[in-house]
C-alpha cells in the first residue's frame, strides 16, 4: 500500500516540477522573443548532425546484435530439408542487410546534407521517368528471383511424402503431445472424436472402441441412463440452472449416441487392425536419424502449432481438419550435441500457436536416435501395441 | 457541383456566426474540426492505457516470477498475486494491447482524426458531406472504446485468444477464461467500432468525391487527401468482411451454430459442433486483416508526403507516381491475406500464389521510399519536430518492410512464422511508421487544430526518445524471434530444459527490449504534457506557420463554421510548388493564379 502512495507521490511530484520548469522556459523564450514556428539555424544543423549520428549508432548497434545474437540461438539446421533452408535464408538476409543499409546511409546522408543553408534554394525537381523506371525495374527483378527461388524450395517441402515415408501422427490438446507410431503395417489407424474414452484417449476407430464408446455414453458417469435417472427422479432437489444444464446435455449425448450407431452399423472390422498395432507414446518422441517422415497432425481441441526449430518444421494442428508436414532428421541428438558442444542440449517440439494459459508450457521432448539405437527402441515397444494396452486396460 | 450548393447556404455572410451551446460545440458537435479532435483525445487516451498494458507484461518478460509492486499497483491481488501476474492476464494484457493500438489508435485515432481535421480543409469544403453521420461515426468509436475498455474488469477477466481471436480458442470459455464474458464483450465492441468505421468511411469518399472546390481536380489534390480517400474505399470494402466473421462467431458462441467449430472435446465436454472449419475464419478475419496494415500505413504515409514536401521546401517527387503507388498498394493489399496462413493447413498451392502476389507488393512500397528519398536530394531542409518524425517514418517503414521479404516468402515462414521476428516486423513496419506518422501529423497540424503552437523543443526531445526507445525495442526483438522463441508465450522456461545457450539469448535481450521500452514510454510523458499545455498556454500560431502550400493554411486561425470567411477559395496549381523557380518566396499556395506565361509543373 505504501508503495502505491510512492508511485501516486511520485507522479503527482514529477508534473508539477515539470510544469514550473515550462513556467521558467516559457518566459526566457517570451524574453528572447523566440517564435515556435521559425526553426533556427541552431537548432536545425543540430538536429542534421544528430540524425547522421543516429544513423552511424543504428548501424553499429544492429552490427552488435548480430555479432552477438546473430543466427546462434536458432541452432543449424537438423533435418534434410533444414540445410536448404537455411541456404535460402542467408541469401535473403544478405539482400536484406544491402537493401537496408543502402537506403538508410542515403535517407540520412541527404537529411544532414541538404539542411537548410542562408541563401541556397531547393532544387525544383517534380518527376524524372528514366529514374522511376529504374526504381521499378531493379526491386521487380530482384523479387522475382526472390519468389522463383522460394517458390521452389517451398514445393519441395510441401511436395507428397515418398510411400515409404514412416508415417507418424501427434496429437495435440491442451497442453500435451501425443505421437501414435503407425506401427509394422506403416499405416495409421483411424480415427474419429466421438470415440474418445479414458481408455481409448486417441479415440481410434476399432470395433471394439465402437462398442466401448456407446456403453459409456449409455452407462458411464452422468451417461444417458444416469442422467435421466436424475431427471426423473423426484427426491432429488436441483437448481433451475443444474436441470436445464442437464437437460441439454442429455440432448448433446442423445444425438451422439445416435451418429454413434450409425458408425457401428458402418464399420468394418476387417480395418481394425490398422489401428490395433499402432503404437502410442507420451513424454518423448522417439526418431530415427536418415529415416523420412510424413507426420500428420491432430487436434482435440483449440488450435496448437507443432513447431521443432532445429528441424525447421511448423504445422498448426486443427481440430476437425487434418494437416501434415513431411521431413528427414539427419543428424542424432548425440552428434548435434558434440557438433555444438553442449551437452545439455536436446531436441523439442514446441506449441507455437497460443491455445490458453499454459501454452507456453506445452512441450515434448525429442530424441534422434541412430539406427541402431531406434532399431532397439522399437523392439522394446513390440508388446505396447494399443491393442495390448486397451485390453490390458480394459482387464 | 455540390460544392456550389453547399455556397447556397449563405456562409457568404461572414457574421454568420450563430452561439452554439457547450453541448452543441463540444459533445454533440457536427463539425469537422471538433470530432477530429474527439478522435484525437480518444485515440490518445486509448494509445496510453494499451502502452500501459504492454509495459506490465514487458515487465513480466523481462523478469518472470519476480513480484513488482508496479504490476500490483495495476492488476491487484485477483490478477497478479504478489505481484506476478496470473498465465491468464498475460494473455489478456496481450490481446487487449493488440487491438487497442491496431484498431482504437491507428486506425479510429489516425483516420479519424486526420481524415476529419483535412478531408475539408484541403479540398476546400465548408465541411463534411454529412456533419450528423460524421458526429454519429464518433459516438460509436467513443461507446466502441468504452466496452473494450469494460471487457478488461469483467470477473472472468478480457479477451485472451490473442488481437486476431482465433477459434476455436475463442469460442469456447472452458478452453480460456477470456472467452467468457470478456470475448463476448470483445465481439460486440469490434461490431460497433466497424459501424463507426463504415460510416465514416463512406462519407470521406462521398466527401472527398463531391465537395472539392473549383479548380481542385482529383490530380491536384494533396497527396494526404488522396492516401485518405484510399483508405476509405479499403475500409467500406474490407471491414465488413471482419464484422460478418464477428457475427459467426458470436452465432457459433451463442446460438450452437458450427461454422468454425469441428469434432471438439473440452473441457471434457464432447460437442456435437461438426464440419466448421476453423480456417474460414481465419480466411475471413484476414481478408479485413490485412487491408487493415494498409489502413493502418497509408495515411500515416498521406500525412508524411505532405510534411516531407514542405519542410524539404520542394515538390514531392513523382507526384502521380504516388498516387499510382498508393493504388496499386491498395488494390494489392486485398490479394495477400493468406499469407498470414502458410503454415495453417491450407492448401500449399493457394500458399504459392499469396508468396507471389505479396511480394509484388513490395514494388509500390519500394517506389514510395524512393520517391520520398528523392524528395530530401537537394531540398532545403527544415527540421521541425514533424519533419523529423517523417524522417523516422521512413526509416522504420524500410526496416520493416524488408524483413517483409523474408515472412512472405512462404519457405522461410516455417522457421520464423509465430515467432517474436514476425512480432517485430509488424511493429517496425505498421506499428512505428504508423505512429511516426500520427506524431508527425499532431505536430505538423497542432496550429490548425488547436490555433497554437506546440512547444518545438520539447518536440525534439520527444523524437529523440521516441525513436531511440523503438529501435531499442524493436531490433533486438528479430534476433529473439531468430533464436526461435515463439511469440505470445509467459515466459521461456521451457527453453531452459532442452537449450540453455537460447534461453539466455532471449532472456538477455527480453531485459534490454524491456528497459527500452520502458524509457520510450516515459518519453510519452513529455509529448502529453507537451500537448495539454499547448492546448492552453502555447504561443498563439500564425496564419500559414510552415509555409505551406495546401488550402488549410488559408483559412482563418480561429475556427469558424464553415471554415472560410466569405467564398470558398479557388484553387489554380496543385499543391507542392515549392522553392518555384520565378516565384516571389519558396512557396505558392495552391489559390495563387498562375502568373502570365507561368506553366503548371
Amino acid at each position: 500500500m505504501e508503495s502505491k502512495l510512492l508511485i501516486i507521490a511520485v507522479i503527482i511530484l514529477g508534473v508539477i516540477a515539470v510544469t514550473r520548469l515550462m513556467k521558467v522556459y516559457d518566459l526566457s523564450s517570451k524574453l528572447g522573443n523566440k517564435n515556435e514556428a521559425e526553426i533556427s539555424e541552431r537548432h536545425n544543423r543540430l538536429n542534421a548532425n544528430l540524425l547522421l549520428l543516429f544513423c552511424a549508432s543504428l548501424f553499429i548497434g544492429f552490427l552488435w546484435l548480430i555479432v552477438h545474437f546473430g543466427w546462434s540461438g536458432r541452432g543449424p539446421a537438423a533435418s534434410a530439408h533444414g540445410h536448404g533452408l537455411d541456404v535460402l535464408y542467408n541469401v535473403n538476409f544478405a539482400i536484406v542487410l544491402f537493401v537496408f543499409f543502402l537506403t538508410h546511409i542515403f535517407l540520412f546522408y541527404f537529411a544532414f546534407k541538404y539542411v537548410r543553408k542562408p541563401g541556397v534554394k531547393a532544387y525544383y525537381f517534380t518527376h524524372s521517368n528514366k529514374l522511376e523506371v529504374i526504381w521499378t525495374a531493379v526491386p521487380a527483378v530482384v523479387l522475382f528471383i526472390i519468389i522463383i527461388f522460394g517458390l521452389r524450395s517451398w514445393n519441395t517441402i510441401t511436395d507428397d511424402a515418398a510411400p515409404e515415408a514412416i508415417r507418424l501422427e501427434l496429437f495435440s490438446k491442451q497442453f500435451d503431445w501425443t505421437a501414435r507410431y503407425s506401427g509394422t503395417d506403416n499405416r495409421l489407424g483411424k480415427f474419429d472424436y466421438k470415440l474418445t474414452t479414458d481408455n481409448n484417449e486417441l479415440a481410434l476407430l476399432t470395433t471394439n472402441t465402437i462398442d466401448s464408446a456407446i456403453q459409456n455414453m449409455d452407462y458411464g458417469i452422468n451417461g444417458i441412463h444416469d442422467l435421466e435417472a436424475k431427471l426423473n427422479n423426484p427426491e432429488l432437489v436441483v437448481s433451475a440452472k443444474e436441470r436445464s444444464d442437464m437437460m441439454t446435455t442429455l440432448d448433446r449425448k442423445g444425438r451422439l449416441i445416435r451418429l454413434l450407431h450409425q458408425m457401428k452399423g458402418r464399420h468394418d472390422s476387417k480395418n481394425d487392425a490398422y489401428a490395433w498395432d499402432d503404437i502410442i507414446q507420451k513424454d518423448t518422441l522417439y526418431l530415427c536419424k536418415g529415416t523420412p517422415y510424413e507426420l500428420s497432425f491432430r487436434s482435440k481441441d483449440v488450435i496448437h502449432s507443432a513447431y521443432f526449430p532445429e528441424f525447421r518444421v511448423q504445422m498448426n494442428t486443427v481440430p476437425g481438419f487434418p494437416t501434415r508436414f513431411k521431413f528427414t532428421p539427419d543428424i542424432t541428438t548425440k552428434e548435434y550435441q558434440d557438433a555444438n558442444k553442449d551437452s545439455d542440449f536436446n531436441f523439442a517440439l514446441l506449441c507455437n500457436k497460443i491455445c490458453g494459459g499454459s501454452h507456453y508450457k506445452m512441450k515434448m521432448a525429442v530424441v534422434v536416435l541412430s539406427p541402431v539405437e531406434y532399431k532397439a527402441w522399437m523392439k522394446t515397444k513390440s508388446l505396447a501395441t494399443f491393442k495390448d494396452k486397451y485390453f490390458a486396460k480394459a482387464e | 457541383m455540390a460544392a456550389v450548393a453547399t455556397e447556397a447556404h449563405g456562409h457568404n455572410d461572414s457574421h454568420d456566426h450563430h452561439e452554439e451551446s457547450f453541448v452543441s460545440k463540444y459533445i454533440f458537435s457536427q463539425d469537422h474540426k471538433m470530432i477530429g479532435k474527439q478522435f484525437l483525445m480518444t485515440a490518445i487516451f486509448m494509445g496510453v492505457v494499451a502502452m500501459l498494458l504492454s509495459i506490465l507484461f514487458r515487465v513480466q518478460l523481462a523478469w518472470p516470477g519476480e513480484g513488482s509492486d508496479f504490476v500490483s499497483f495495476f492488476l491487484g491481488e485477483q490478477w497478479a498475486p504478489g505481484g506476478v501476474m496470473k498465465e491468464d492476464m498475460y494473455l489478456g494484457l496481450v490481446t487487449i494491447h493488440g487491438t487497442i493500438m491496431v484498431f482504437f489508435l491507428l486506425t479510429g485515432g489516425l483516420s479519424g482524426t486526420f481524415s476529419n481535421l483535412l478531408i475539408p480543409f484541403q479540398i476546400g469544403a465548408r465541411d463534411m458531406a454529412s456533419g450528423f453521420l460524421n458526429m454519429l461515426s464518433y459516438w460509436f468509436f467513443f461507446l466502441s472504446s468504452i466496452l473494450m475498455l469494460v471487457s478488461m474488469f469483467v470477473e472472468s477477466g478480457p479477451a485472451m485468444a490473442g488481437w486476431t481471436i482465433y477459434p476455436p480458442l475463442s469460442a469456447l470459455p472452458q478452453a480460456v477464461s477470456g472467452s467468457g464474458l470478456g470475448m463476448t464483450l470483445w465481439l460486440f465492441s469490434m461490431s460497433v467500432f466497424i459501424a463507426s468505421s463504415l460510416i465514416g468511411s463512406l462519407n470521406y469518399i462521398v466527401t472527398v468525391l463531391n465537395l472539392r472546390t473549383k479548380g481542385m481536380s482529383m490530380t491536384r489534390l494533396p497527396l494526404t487527401i488522396w492516401a485518405f480517400f484510399v483508405t476509405a474505399i479499403l475500409g467500406v470494402l474490407s471491414f465488413p468482411v471482419l464484422l460478418s466473421a464477428a457475427l459467426l462467431l458470436i452465432m457459433d458462441r451463442m446460438a450452437g451454430t458450427s461454422f468454425f467449430l469441428s469434432d471438439i472435446i473440452v473441457g471434457g465436454e464432447m460437442l456435437t459442433q461438426h464440419g466448421g472449419s476453423p480456417l474460414l475464419f481465419q480466411h475471413l478475419f484476414w481478408f479485413l486483416g490485412h487491408p487493415e496494415v494498409y489502413i493502418v500505413l497509408i495515411p500515416a504515409l498521406g500525412l508524411s508526403s505532405e510534411i516531407i514536401s514542405t519542410n524539404s521546401r520542394k515538390p514531392i517527387f513523382g507526384y502521380r507516381a504516388m498516387i499510382g503507388s498508393i493504388l496499386a498498394i491498395a488494390f494489392l493489399s486485398f490479394i495477400v491475406w493468406a499469407h498470414h496462413m502458410f503454415i495453417t493447413g491450407m492448401n500449399p498451392f493457394l500458399g504459392s500464389v499469396f508468396v507471389f502476389t505479396t511480394l509484388l507488393i513490395a514494388i509500390p512500397s519500394a517506389v514510395k521510399v524512393f520517391n520520398y528519398i528523392t524528395t530530401l536530394w537537394k531540398g532545403s531542409i527544415v527540421f521541425t519536430p514533424a519533419m523529423l518524425f517523417t524522417i523516422g517514418l521512413v526509416s522504420s517503414f524500410i526496416s520493416g518492410g524488408v524483413t517483409g521479404i523474408i515472412l512472405a516468402d512462404a519457405a522461410l515462414d516455417i522457421m520464423v512464422h509465430d515467432t517474436y521476428f514476425v512480432v517485430a516486423h509488424f511493429h517496425v513496419v505498421m506499428g512505428l511508421s504508423a505512429v511516426f506518422g500520427m506524431f508527425a501529423g499532431v505536430y505538423h497540424w497542432f496550429p490548425r487544430m488547436f490555433g497554437k503552437m506546440m512547444n518545438t523543443s520539447l518536440g525534439y526531445v520527444h523524437f529523440w526518445i521516441t525513436i531511440i526507445g523503438a529501435y531499442g525495442v524493436f531490433f533486438p526483438m528479430h534476433f529473439v524471434g531468430l533464436a526461435g522463441a515463439p511469440r505470445r508465450y509467459y515466459n521461456y522456461s521451457v527453453y531452459g530444459d532442452f537449450d540453455t545457450e537460447t534461453f539466455n539469448i532471449i532472456m538477455d535481450l527480453n531485459v534490454i527490449i524491456t528497459y527500452f521500452a520502458i524509457f520510450a514510454a516515459l518519453g510519452q510523458l513529455v509529448f502529453l504534457f507537451n500537448f495539454f499545455y499547448s492546448i492552453f498556454k502555447g504561443q498563439v500560431a500564425p496564419q500559414n506557420p510552415w509555409r505551406s502550400n495546401t488550402l488549410e493554411w488559408t483559412a482563418p486561425v480561429e475556427h469558424i463554421h464553415g471554415n472560410w470567411h466569405g467564398e470558398l477559395p479557388t484553387v489554380h496549381r496543385w499543391p507542392y510548388d515549392y522553392s518555384k523557380p520565378g516565384a516571389d518566396e519558396d512557396f505558392v499556395p495552391q489559390n495563387v493564379p498562375l502568373k502570365e506565361g507561368e506553366e503548371e509543373h
